[in-house]
């Protein structure tokens, strides 16, 4: 069969990509003498950070020819507290990679041969705005999607919501958080916010079930952890691989992949039965104890040793370090979270032991967060949504908060059976390909769509299968929407153009406003500039645009001090029994279990191990693989591989290997062995986000294994929607024939 | 004046926000570093130890690239700091060949390059880049010769090490154990 979109390698790209842009500086050059690096009266203007999602506020630092050298961060900024992660001082790489985006681009054909032509914006706009007036007509507006991250989020937003569709899917839901999210809402009502309420820096003793802090550069809490372990705070670490969090912990639990619910139960069944929790707080506070005192009642420290490999000792002595720490203890409740379609369920026994704990609402625990109101500019009305998401297969996900991305996918499809279906896609800022589990379904997706627009500052996988490819500039090159984050105290923080975009990209805001005239919904987008808005918007809360270009940040007082509850306080929580709900009446009556449930995994086949990812410190998702700056810090994924296998299976240290998995899906390319002690026997991990296959990526292409590639069997969770990615199963290819490496 | 930076290996997480800050502080090109990061390893799973080290030059008071240096290029400078100057280095490479740390590299504009505890910065009262940046605040940097520094006090109040003492070259960066 032929596809109606190939995937585009860029090798299609005419030579004329490049002049477009024009002077293009390696900044190093410029400074080559070290005398010259001696001066420090360098100029600097605001931002907050846009490689990861903690998005702290700093400095963009320049040279007086106004080329951008370095970037530090803002003292003032809760988020970072004037350090930024590796990833945010090599931020400036995002900037200077000569294979970002440079022009739009419109998929063609060429004597046979689908290929992308450069073209203006203004062509690119009439190409997009024409199909998408086609997709209403004959489909409905709700037959558009948008699948969205990042900053750029709240203009594609808008414009899809005045085009008439509301579904607007961020994968950071269904595909990392979301379970979380929904776990903690339906237990205290509130979910646990990003950045995460979680109080490390007063903690006494944090438990961190499989999340890598210090891994994953979650920059507030990485220094936290590092504030708590000076003052001596006991940290356990649940992981079947030794993480540096582990290497820093008193006690590390090397469980067995996919128990972690016969853990947790088993804590919670010895904090009851010890009668280690805390009675006034469950009384006052918490619904359904003796409920759940019964449910846990047989999973006793030996019940849970057959099923975790923990010994019963280690059980025990780490519930008894959590109760000697209450209510300063804190069970992480993670981040990435989509691991086996159970997710919520373990999360919420995560949720259900703080509470016994008493956790939320106090010093060392979870504290309350506060987030300075911004208003929005008044805008009309929205036209009317017929059709929502959850239409699309009645009765799925009943317990989703938020759009649940592979539904809109699956929807695509039309085999699928949608109620409606899905004809056009907006990709900002999204890699799908490396995001979605199940590369083969996203595909099968994007074949049927009638228009698919991406918007990127690089050509990630994802601009390749594109119809239209809109280069954005990268952050350091425009205003974006003010940060409004929940902390301590709420904060706003400022994000201003550094320097002007290079080659022909274009600001977020600005396409979203172009390509609204082009469809008639201008008046969404009533400022010209958003600079007009922000400083509209900064007027109306006492600040000004040109005040916050001289702080960056801006830091009001709690309007009470209740960043923690009183004592005796009366507290009415969100949910709908007013109380912490440790048995959930609503999943009960959904047909879900009210109390979670320990139900047994796959386990890995012979020769087979499980596939276990995670983050680098230097490396946000796949977004940042090209980034010269980060590149150079980890060019590459290995997979970590315990002695004992590698001796079973003769291989060595960096020798360079393909994995298959389950489904006989084979690497696309190899990747180095890393022999350590640091993995269990029957699971192998890699670092997520390698494994790039488009060419115009010259620093990544072909470097490493793609995670996502080998995940092709998802474990979704009924509660709520999201792709559980742990279940998959990888065996060793020592040898390829040429033709087998070739294919 | 005595500098010295501790660096504490229960905190760091080996992150390498060390080696990109000073990278873009000190334009070190891409492809060369003036720190890096040791990860160590002990034991079999599942009892296991890991020691993760932020590396750089040791600012030795007894240093052999400074005595094998045939045009005077290495020297020491305020505080016991070793430098480079450039327009006088010739890059025969016996520096990088007598340093037990591996600290230097050949710069591509033809001479050997180091970290200079961000010279340029501590004479404008700022901390070394890496220690500026640190998320997990792990790098200590002062003068030893005042008691109240904050590497003088970390230093008396933790058990710690140095590389390859036996080697005599006296070196000024401190690991806390």
């Amino acid at each position: 069969m032929t596809n109606r979109r190939d995937f585009i390698r860029i090798t299609a790209y005419s030579a004329g990509a490049l002049a477009l842009g024009g002077g293009f500086i390696q900044a190093a050059k410029a400074f080559a003498s070290p005398e010259a690096a001696l001066k420090v009266d360098l100029t600097r203007t605001p931002t907050y950070c846009e490689v990861c999602f903690w998005k702290c506020a700093g400095w963009v630092y320049k040279n007086k020819d106004g080329s951008i050298r370095k970037i530090i961060g803002n003292d003032e900024d809760q988020h970072c507290n004037g350090r930024f992660c590796p990833r945010g001082t090599g931020g400036v790489g995002m900037y200077y990679d000569e294979d970002r985006l440079k022009t739009p681009l419109i998929r063609v054909e060429e004597r046979g041969k689908q290929v992308f032509r450069e073209a203006s914006w203004e062509q690119a706009f009439e190409y997009i705005a024409a199909k998408m007036k086609t997709i209403r007509e004959i489909y409905g507006a709700e037959s558009m999607a948008l699948f969205t991250h990042g900053s750029g989020s709240a203009y594609f937003t808008t414009l899809m919501k005045a085009y008439g569709s509301a579904n607007v899917a961020e994968p950071s839901y269904a595909q990392c958080r979301g379970p979380r999210d929904e776990a903690f809402m339906w237990t205290f009502g509130e979910e646990a916010y990003s950045p995460e309420i979680t109080d490390i820096r007063d903690t006494k003793c944090l438990v961190l079930i499989g999340s890598h802090i210090g891994e994953n550069m979650h920059n507030g809490q990485v220094q936290e952890m590092s504030d708590a372990i000076d003052k001596g705070a006991t940290i356990i670490t649940v992981d079947p691989r030794y993480s540096t969090a582990a290497g820093k912990s008193k006690f590390w639990l090397p469980i067995k992949p996919s128990t972690d619910i016969a853990l947790l139960l088993t804590w919670i069944h010895e904090i009851i039965y010890n009668e280690y929790y805390d009675k006034k707080y469950v009384e006052k506070y918490c619904l359904g104890f003796d409920q759940l005192k019964e449910h846990v009642k047989s999973f006793t420290p030996e019940w849970a040793y057959g099923i975790t490999t923990l010994t019963p000792d280690q059980i025990r002595k780490t519930a008894r370090a959590m109760a000697d720490a209450a209510p300063a203890v804190i069970i992480h409740p993670g981040r990435h979270v989509t691991w086996y379609g159970d997710d919520t369920q373990r999360v919420r026994a995560i949720a259900i032991l703080n509470a016994l704990l008493g956790s939320w609402g106090r010093r060392g625990g979870f504290y309350r967060p506060a987030k300075q109101p911004v208003p929005s500019y008044p805008l009309p009305l929205f036209p009317a949504v017929q059709k929502t998401w959850q239409d699309l297969f009645p009765g799925m996900y009943s317990f989703a908060g938020g759009v649940v991305s592979n539904a809109l996918i699956d929807a695509s499809i039309p085999e699928n059976n949608p109620a409606y279906p899905i004809k056009g896609w907006f990709v900002n800022g999204t890699n799908l390909i490396n995001t979605i589990p199940n590369q083969a379904n996203t595909f099968k997706a994007i074949q049927n769509l009638d228009l698919m627009v991406a918007i990127d500052t690089m050509p990630m996988e994802i601009t390749g299968w594109a119809d239209v490819v809109l280069p954005e500039c990268t952050y350091l090159e425009r205003y974006d929407v003010l940060r409004v984050s929940p902390h301590r105290k709420p904060a706003i923080a400022l994000r201003m153009p550094a320097t002007d975009p290079l080659y022909n990209t274009k600001p977020g805001y600005w396409i979203a406003r172009e390509l609204s005239k082009k469809l008639g919904l201008e008046t969404y987008f009533p400022f010209e500039k958003q600079e007009e808005l922000l400083d509209w918007q900064l007027k109306q809360i006492g600040s000004s645009l040109d005040e916050m270009k001289k702080t960056g940040v801006k830091t009001f007082e709690r309007e009470a001090d209740d960043l923690y509850f009183a004592v005796d306080e009366e507290v009415s929580f969100p949910t709908d029994s007013g109380k912490i709900e440790l048995y959930s009446s609503a999943f009960e009556e959904s047909g879900f279990d009210p109390l979670p449930r320990y139900v047994p995994h796959e386990d890995p086949p012979d020769g087979f191990y499980r596939l276990i990812y995670g983050r680098a410190p230097m490396h946000t998702f796949s977004r940042t693989a090209n980034n010269p700056n980060l590149t150079d810090l980890m060019d590459e994924n290995s997979v970590w591989i315990n002695p004992k296998v590698a001796r079973l299976w003769g291989i060595s240290n960096d020798q360079y290997i393909w994995l298959q998995n389950q489904d006989g899906i084979v690497s696309e390319f190899k990747v180095k062995v890393r022999i350590t002690e640091r993995i269990r026997w029957d699971s192998v991990y890699m670092v997520h986000g390698f494994g790039h296959a488009q060419k115009q990526m010259k620093r990544c292409f072909g470097r490493g294994v793609s995670d996502t590639q080998l995940i092709t069997k998802v474990l979704v969770d009924p509660l709520m929607g999201g792709t559980g990615m742990r279940g998959n199963f990888v065996t060793l290819i020592t040898e390829k024939t040429e033709q087998e490496a070739a294919s | 004046m005595r500098y010295a930076m501790a660096v504490d290996t229960k905190k760091c997480v080996g992150c390498s926000d060390c080696v990109v800050a000073c990278q873009t502080e000190n334009n070190v090109p891409i492809g060369y570093c003036r720190d890096w990061v040791v990860e160590v390893m002990d034991g079999t799973y599942p009892i296991l130890e890991m020691e993760i080290r932020s590396e750089r030059c040791n600012h030795c008071g007894n240093a052999p690239c400074v005595r094998c240096c045939p045009t005077g290029a290495s020297h020491f400078t305020d505080g016991g700091i070793v430098l480079v100057k450039p327009s006088k280095c010739i890059g025969c490479g016996a520096c990088i060949a007598s340093c037990p740390y591996d600290a230097r590299y050949p710069h591509p504009d033809g001479y050997v390059d180091k970290c200079t505890f961000c010279l340029h910065r501590i004479r404008n009262g700022l901390k070394p880049a890496c220690a500026a940046v640190c998320p997990t605040k792990c790098i200590y940097f002062g003068d030893l010769d005042d008691p109240n520094s904050e590497v003088s006090v970390v230093l008396k109040k933790r058990k710690s090490k140095t590389l390859i003492p036996e080697a005599g070259t006296v070196p000024q960066l401190y690991f806390l154990i």
